[in-house]
Order: structure tokens, then C-alpha cells, then sequence
């Protein structure tokens, strides 16, 4: 058995031995989960909390908090196993309840990079390992007997020899009152017994009957309704409001601007805000707020360059820009054109690309280009703010409440400890609700008004308020020599704001001459992340045009991947290289294998693409036909290699709903601006994947291995892209370089 | 303001608001009926589907005027115990993610079974096509509705 040391998270259990020291508490929190099946234990309302993550009832309940917040990735069912595990107590005597933001009892309390289960999976088997122990040692003490001699099964303590046994519940006082252990052991991976099995999702039954779980769904005693309005353009801020005919309308209480930040506010990375001053409407139900924000008169106009302070991490601030003006797409794509024209901030160069060019027996030059996307969770931007005096409670969706607090608390003057956030079920975050200036302004205005308020975006604010995914675009150059070997590779990428950029990555180290380059254009139209940010284009594009050297050199394209991989693993160029060569190739010879690669069906049009990103290796092969001019996507094999899987069926459903996100926005998703106006605010004219469209069969296959977990939730997303790009051109004949495919397939497809 | 006669779940009730009131902000604000969900506001994503009569109707562009004494199901009111069809299918499935659509998803899926007890994949994509899931659950929906549809 492994030790580990439990000085990770050391502050959690000091500081909780300390609260254990009251000895029994009753505590239910406020979203609390009875997933309850019918043989489970009766729940009790006297628990006795052994850390922070756990507390055990008189009889044998096991309460597991979950320290993430929730949003589709299924961690508030994942995480509580990873505990349950190590704890060695029967899933269906747990019971999980979503922890509030508590920075000092737990670390990463955020939806980020895919990395809940990676980042906490040692600190979750530490937790439960821990109070494993602390009941072993009670039972030790209690029996006078050795510590070695006492083992658990499923919630109960045994000591063989005497014949001894008690329940978790009741020796949980004793343990209680005993101090954390400095290490602990964890058990091997082949005896794991819950981690490796499909379990539902804790809050399934709650979901399917209605129940409040969403920052939407709050309610309060006194609550007001509050909405915001504005500036219709990025580029335009507030002039003048004339709310005289909104404030006489039945309902409306008050209209008054909220400015987000403090003027002189340093700002942290999650703080970007696309309008920093906005009108707010609040009155006694949505309906009337929803009517009077219509009626309000708002003049805005343009602004001019500002600057704004943001610090970075490591201490240093820097002072960016926001440049003024009304942009437009077509001088956005003129710009991206320009700047492809010109040289570029070199990221990586290996070998002489330059020399390789010049002797290649054969160039390939594609360019790939996508546009801005808006995120469009299914739950509007909303959150419950009740802000008095002294003190602040929130409650609703977002992704980084440690950081969101600390900005609420420079914006409010209240101090970390005097602000309380309740994190509820996020509807769908794919990196918007990172950025929370909707939780501020929700804040203010509860301050103003000096009552609890629910801020609801409609829409149409949500859509149109920023914070999107970039505009990218990028070039790649082959080179081939007269064997078809790939003698050398450059990329060169930006965008706007931000480069996609990967350098690192494949089929970086597979080539000996090898010139990655990028470029940033700035803009005043906000950007944030989004599944998988940069992958989530540079994947698509570089795996379409791998397909197309692939095609170039004569080689299958499986098998064209699969020398370049290896050619890193016997001998890699550089010494970057952030990928796993081996895992790299692994993924594609099982999505080769179980897709069927080698036998092609009638018909049937095949794409490959792989990738490698947020610590995992996917490789997918998609295929389509052709139905009355329209393709129908028949199968998509995805092969994954995480590590190990905590919850198989829901992993595949995470990575099932990744390839259907993916293809949605492939071929339609598109933000567009004139004169600083997106051309869409709601979904009749955004066009979002629905249930025709989906694949109509998606197969996950996982690579079996005992390697730590790593990240689920963004890395089968990039991949689809390429895959289905791929399988259009086998369908049409033709490429398509512009994201969404839409646009120009149904020109392709006139006539097949 | 009017005083409107409602029919929710079986359950009759007046509420006293402007009768152009969408039927959604009723149940949500009025009667705390959140189960119902807003999600776009003008029809299109599906989200705040509930039942009027046997169809499914995108409540937050019905007004409550126009439900006046009509027999109107939320997701509160499809079962007691979670225990309609679809509903254990559903959870068989282990279908949400996020799990914001699937009132209203569940809602539309009844509309269906109860007009073609036994569809087809076909049948199933049309009468769902007008419910957006974000998350991408549509195989799982199709899936929890065939197995819904054979209990």
C-alpha cells in the first residue's frame, strides 16, 4: 500500500480536527442531495464531522461534500466517489452535498481546464483515507487492541481475532476526537470498488422532477427582480438615461447606472468585463422589469481608448489597452489577412525551415480561419445577491468563486470573511461563467436597493454582452521531399484578441525543420475561454490540414500520424514537446481498431483527427453519408486515453455531448459584428445544434491503464472538428477552410 | 391586472396579474413552479415546455390569459414520486449533464409518447427538434424515450 502524505491539504484537517472537537454537529446546507435508493440506511440528522469533506452519522450515513461547483461535468457524483473510496463506506449509504466556497477548508473550488478530478484526485483519497484511519484508531482504542488488526468492509470496523465489529456511526464521536494522522495509506488501484464503476448522477432525481437547483431558481423572502441594460455596440458606453416613463410602470421600483468596478480596481485575470457601466431596472417580478426595460430611453455613445490595470500572476501588473471604435467582421478579416502577410513573434523554431522550404519537392499551404462564438448556456447569466451593511450573501452559477469574492470584496468594501457564496448548479459554463462581473453588478444593486435581489439576463443580454470565444485564423505550410517525406512544417496563427497557438504540440518533435509563429490584433470585443480555448480551433485546423499532407504524401492518414508519432518516440526533435508520443499513437490505434478503419462501408465518408490537450489523448473517427443533400453524421468512434476513469458512464456521456457541442459549432456557430453589433441575440437567428442534427450513434472507448486521472470535460471537444472536416471532403471532394461549414457545404452539396 | 383562473397540475387557483403575463413568469414568480425554465424567451429553445392539455407549448410566449381554466402540466406535476415513465428513463439513462433543459425536454417527450405511443427515431428527432440541449444529450434523450416508450 502506497503512504501518502496528508500534508497537502494539512490546513483542511487541522482545522477541522478543531471543529470535530465540538463533537457532533447537525448541519444540512442549503442544496443538499438525497440521492437516496430504497436499501440505503434512514438518514439521521446527528452527524459527526471527521474533516472537511466528510461527516458520518449515528448510523452509518456518510455525508461527502463536494468542493466543486457543478455544471454537467458530473464531479458532485465523481468527486464524492474518489472520497467514498478511500473511505471504504457502501455508495449508496452517501449522501453528497455541494460545499460553499470555503478557501480555507479546501483548495481549486473552480471549474477550469478540465481539471477537477486531476487536481483533486489526491486530496479526495487523502480525505477519505484519513478518516479510514481516525475510525481505525478509535476502534483500536475503544478494544484495546492493535491498530494494524483492524480492518474495514464496506462502513464497518472488524477486529477478527476478537470477533469485535461496530459501524462507522457509532465509533465516529471516538474518532472525532483524534488527531489527523501525518500519512496515510491509499489503497492499491486494483482494489478499488467504486472508482471504475458507472454510478448516476447524485442530483438525477432532483433534475428530472423540477426540483430548485439553479442561481435562477433562487428565491427570498422580499426579493426583488433586477435587469440590466446595455450599450447596444462594444465600443459604446453610457450617456444618458430618461427612465421617466420605466419608473412609472406597475411594479418598477427603482432605475438607477451601476458601475461594475471601482475606478481605480487593479483587476485580476477573471475580471473582464465588456461594458463598465450598465442601467439597471429592479421591481417586483420579471414580467414587469422585462416590460419596463423596453420602456427605458438610453442614449449611449462611443468611447475612447481607455487603459485598465490588471495584475498578473506572480505578483506584476501590467496596463492593457481597450481600443476605441465601432469593429466590424469584414475589417476584422482584412486585419487577420494583413497580419498573416507579415512577419510574426516566433514560439518555437527547430532545424532550418527556411533551407527545408526551399529544397521541398513539394509545398502544401492551407489557411483556416473561425469565427467569434458566443457560449450560450441554456441558463441566462443570473445571480442572487443580498448585500447589507456589514455583510454579503450570494448565491447562483459560476465557474471561479475564490477569485469572483475577492473582487466583490474590493467592490463592496467587505471583507473576504463578512461574504458568503452559495454555489449553485451551474445550466451549462464552458468558460462564460468564469467571468462573473454579473455577480458584481447583482451585488451593487442589492446594496443600492438594500434588499435581497435575483439579476437576471434575459437572452438577449447574455448573448450580447461579450466575453465570447476569439476569432482566430491560421496558415500551415508542408514541406515534402520527393519520398513524400515531411521535411518541414510552419505554422503561423493568430487572432483577435488572443493567438491559438500551441507550439508544443504535435506534430511538433515529429519534424526536424519546424517554425511555429503568432500574432494577437487588439479589439474592444471581449473574449474569455471556451471549451478547450485555442484547441478548440487550432486542433480543427491543424488536423484538417495533417489530412490533407497525409492525402499530398500518399499515406493513409491514420497511418501518417502514426510515423510522425513515432519518429518522437525513438527520437524526438527538441525537448518541449508536451505530449506523450506513446498515449498520442495509443488513442489512434484503438479508434482505428474499434471504428472499423480498415473496412470501409458503402457509402459511408471517413474522417480521422486526433489530438492531445488539457492532460488527455482522443482520437475519433466520424462517419457520415449523405442523405437528400444534407450530411448525416452515422457514427463517431471516440477513443480516449484520461488515465483512469472514476465514472466510466458518465465520462462517456461528458464525451458524447463534447462531440455533439463540437459538431454544432463546426458547422454553425458564428458571431459576426457591424459597427460593433453582434448579428445575433437569440437563438432564432444563432443557429445551435439540435436533435436531427446529432450524430445518431457515438461510441466512447477508454484506454485501460492505472495512470492518474486527467481531464474529461474539454479534451473530446477539439478533435470532432477535424474529424468531421475530413469526412465532408471525402463526402464533397472539396476542403472547407472557413469556419462554420455551413456556409459554404450547402454550395458543395448542391447535386451530390 | 385580472384575476385569472388556472388549472395547474389539477390543482385550481386565481392569481391577480396582467393578463398578457407570460404563463412561464406565473408559474415561476407567481406560484413557485421553477421547474418550468427560461431559456431564450421568444419560442425557440424549449426549455420552458409544459403541457396544455395533451400538446407541449413553450409557456413563455403563451400569455396566462390564454390558459384561463385550461388544464395546464408542469414538470411538478407529471408524477408524485419522480416515477412517470420518462422519468425513471431518464434517470436510467443517467441523460443530464447540466440538466437545465430537461424539464423541458421530459415535457415535449410526453407530448410525444402520448401522440405516438411507440415512435420512430424519425418521429422522435421532429417532435424533439425544437428542444435545445447545450450540452449535447440528444443520443441519451433519443434512448430514454424508446425505452420510455416500451415500458
Amino acid at each position: 500500500m502506497a503512504q501518502t502524505q496528508t500534508s497537502i491539504s494539512r490546513r483542511t484537517f487541522l482545522k477541522t480536527s478543531a471543529m470535530a472537537g465540538g463533537g457532533l454537529m447537525i448541519s444540512f446546507g442549503w442544496i443538499s442531495s438525497f440521492a437516496k435508493v430504497k436499501e440505503a440506511l434512514p438518514i439521521s440528522e446527528e452527524w459527526t464531522e471527521l474533516n472537511g469533506f466528510l461527516k458520518i452519522s449515528e448510523n452509518g450515513i456518510v455525508t461527502i461534500m463536494s468542493p466543486n461547483p457543478e455544471g454537467g461535468q458530473n464531479v458532485k457524483t465523481s468527486m464524492p466517489m474518489i472520497v467514498a473510496e478511500e473511505l471504504d463506506v457502501d455508495w449508496k449509504n452517501v449522501i453528497v452535498e455541494q460545499a460553499s466556497l470555503n478557501t480555507q477548508l479546501y483548495t481549486r473550488q473552480f471549474i477550469g481546464g478540465s481539471q477537477a478530478i486531476r487536481q483533486g484526485w489526491k486530496s479526495l483519497r487523502m480525505a477519505g483515507a484519513t478518516a479510514r484511519h481516525m475510525l481505525r484508531q478509535a476502534a483500536a482504542q475503544t478494544w484495546s487492541v492493535p491498530l494494524e488488526e483492524i480492518t474495514t468492509e464496506s462502513g464497518t470496523l472488524h477486529h477478527k481475532k476478537s470477533g469485535k465489529s461496530a459501524t462507522y456511526g457509532s465509533m465516529a464521536s471516538a474518532a472525532a476526537k483524534i488527531t489527523a494522522p501525518k500519512e496515510v495509506p491509499l489503497k492499491a488501484k486494483k482494489d478499488f470498488k467504486i472508482i471504475g464503476t458507472s454510478k448516476k448522477n447524485v442530483d438525477g432525481l432532483k433534475i428530472v422532477t423540477g426540483k430548485p437547483l439553479y442561481g435562477m431558481d433562487v428565491k427570498r423572502d422580499g426579493m426583488l427582480i433586477a435587469m440590466i441594460v446595455h450599450p447596444p455596440a462594444f465600443g459604446m458606453k453610457l450617456k444618458s438615461v430618461n427612465d421617466a416613463a420605466a419608473k412609472s410602470m406597475p411594479g418598477i421600483k427603482d432605475v438607477f447606472s451601476v458601475k461594475v468596478f471601482n475606478d481605480d480596481y487593479e483587476r485580476q485575470f477573471f475580471d473582464t468585463c465588456t461594458f463598465l457601466e450598465v442601467v439597471a431596472v429592479v421591481g417586483s417580478s420579471t414580467w414587469e422589469v422585462m416590460n419596463a426595460k423596453k420602456a427605458l430611453k438610453v442614449e449611449w455613445e462611443p468611447f475612447a481608448d481607455y487603459t485598465l490595470k490588471r495584475s498578473v500572476p506572480g505578483g506584476s501588473s501590467q496596463t492593457l489597452t481597450v481600443p476605441k471604435g465601432l469593429e466590424s467582421t469584414t475589417i476584422h478579416t482584412a486585419s487577420l489577412k494583413e497580419r498573416m502577410s507579415k512577419p510574426a513573434e516566433v514560439a518555437r523554431k527547430d532545424g532550418n525551415p527556411q533551407e527545408a522550404f526551399m529544397n521541398a519537392a513539394k509545398i502544401i499551404e492551407r489557411t483556416y480561419s473561425a469565427p467569434f462564438l458566443a457560449h450560450n448556456c441554456m441558463e441566462p447569466m443570473n445571480f442572487f445577491a443580498h448585500v447589507t451593511a456589514d455583510k454579503a450573501e450570494l448565491a447562483g452559477p459560476l465557474q471561479k468563486a475564490e477569485f469572483t469574492e475577492k473582487a466583490l470584496s474590493s467592490r463592496l468594501g467587505i471583507p473576504l470573511e463578512k461574504i458568503d457564496i452559495k454555489m449553485t448548479r451551474l445550466g451549462g459554463g464552458f468558460g462564460r461563467r468564469s467571468y462573473a462581473h454579473w455577480l458584481l453588478e447583482a451585488a451593487v444593486i442589492s446594496q443600492k436597493m438594500n434588499a435581497p435581489i435575483k439579476l437576471i439576463y434575459t437572452r438577449e443580454d447574455d448573448m450580447t454582452s461579450g466575453i465570447y470565444r476569439p476569432a482566430y485564423r491560421a496558415t500551415y505550410r508542408a514541406a515534402l521531399d520527393a519520398n513524400n517525406n515531411l521535411t518541414a512544417f510552419h505554422v503561423k496563427a493568430g487572432g483577435i484578441p488572443e493567438s491559438p497557438l500551441e507550439e508544443n504540440r504535435f506534430p511538433a518533435g515529429a519534424v526536424d525543420n519546424y517554425l511555429a509563429e503568432e500574432f494577437t490584433i487588439n479589439s474592444n470585443i471581449t473574449t474569455g475561454s471556451f471549451r478547450a480555448p485555442r484547441s478548440n480551433f487550432i486542433a480543427a485546423a491543424e488536423q484538417s490540414f495533417l489530412d490533407e499532407v497525409a492525402e499530398a504524401a500518399g499515406k493513409d492518414p491514420i497511418e501518417f500520424r502514426l510515423q510522425l508519432l513515432d519518429r518522437v518516440i525513438k527520437a524526438p526533435v527538441g525537448d518541449n514537446n508536451d505530449y506523450d508520443a506513446s498515449r498520442y499513437a495509443g488513442v489512434l490505434k484503438l479508434a482505428r481498431e474499434k471504428s472499423g478503419w480498415g473496412t470501409p462501408l458503402p457509402n459511408v465518408h471517413r474522417g480521422v483527427s486526433a489530438y492531445f490537450c488539457h492532460n488527455s489523448y482522443v482520437a475519433q473517427v466520424l462517419d457520415l453519408t449523405i442523405e437528400k443533400g444534407k450530411p448525416v453524421i452515422k457514427r463517431v468512434c471516440c477513443a480516449v486515453d484520461c488515465g483512469i476513469v472514476v465514472n466510466p458512464d458518465a465520462a462517456s456521456n461528458l464525451a458524447e455531448g463534447a462531440i455533439v457541442d463540437a459538431v454544432g459549432n463546426a458547422m454553425y456557430g458564428s458571431l459576426t459584428f457591424k459597427d460593433g453589433v453582434p448579428d445575433k441575440n437569440n437563438f432564432n437567428k444563432y443557429r445551435m445544434i439540435r436533435h436531427s442534427e446529432a450524430p445518431k450513434a457515438i461510441d466512447i472507448h477508454f484506454v485501460q491503464n492505472d495512470i492518474d486521472p486527467t481531464g474529461m470535460g474539454e479534451p473530446t471537444f477539439p478533435p470532432t472538428f477535424g474529424a468531421l472536416a475530413n469526412a465532408l471532403y471525402k463526402a464533397t471532394g472539396k476542403r472547407l477552410y472557413e469556419q462554420p461549414f455551413d456556409l459554404k457545404l450547402s454550395e458543395e452539396l448542391k447535386g451530390l | 391586472m385580472a384575476a385569472i383562473n388556472l388549472n395547474i397540475n389539477g390543482k385550481k387557483q386565481t392569481v391577480n396579474v396582467d393578463p398578457k403575463t407570460p404563463l412561464l413568469w406565473v408559474l415561476r414568480d407567481h406560484l413557485d413552479l421553477v421547474g418550468t425554465k427560461y431559456g431564450c424567451g421568444i419560442a425557440q429553445c424549449g426549455a420552458c415546455t409544459v403541457l396544455l392539455g395533451d400538446a407541449a407549448v413553450r409557456s413563455c410566449q403563451l400569455p396566462i390569459s390564454a390558459v384561463a381554466n385550461k388544464s395546464v402540466t408542469t414538470i411538478e406535476g407529471l408524477s408524485t414520486n419522480g416515477d412517470h415513465p420518462l422519468q425513471k428513463a431518464w434517470l436510467e439513462h443517467d441523460v443530464p449533464q447540466c440538466g437545465y433543459c430537461q424539464a423541458g425536454q421530459i415535457m415535449s417527450a410526453v407530448a410525444l409518447l402520448k401522440k405516438h405511443p411507440t415512435p420512430t427515431d424519425e418521429e422522435i428527432e421532429i417532435a424533439m427538434n425544437g428542444n435545445i440541449c447545450r450540452c449535447g444529450t440528444y443520443l441519451r434523450i433519443k434512448d430514454a424515450i424508446k425505452t420510455a416508450s416500451n415500458s
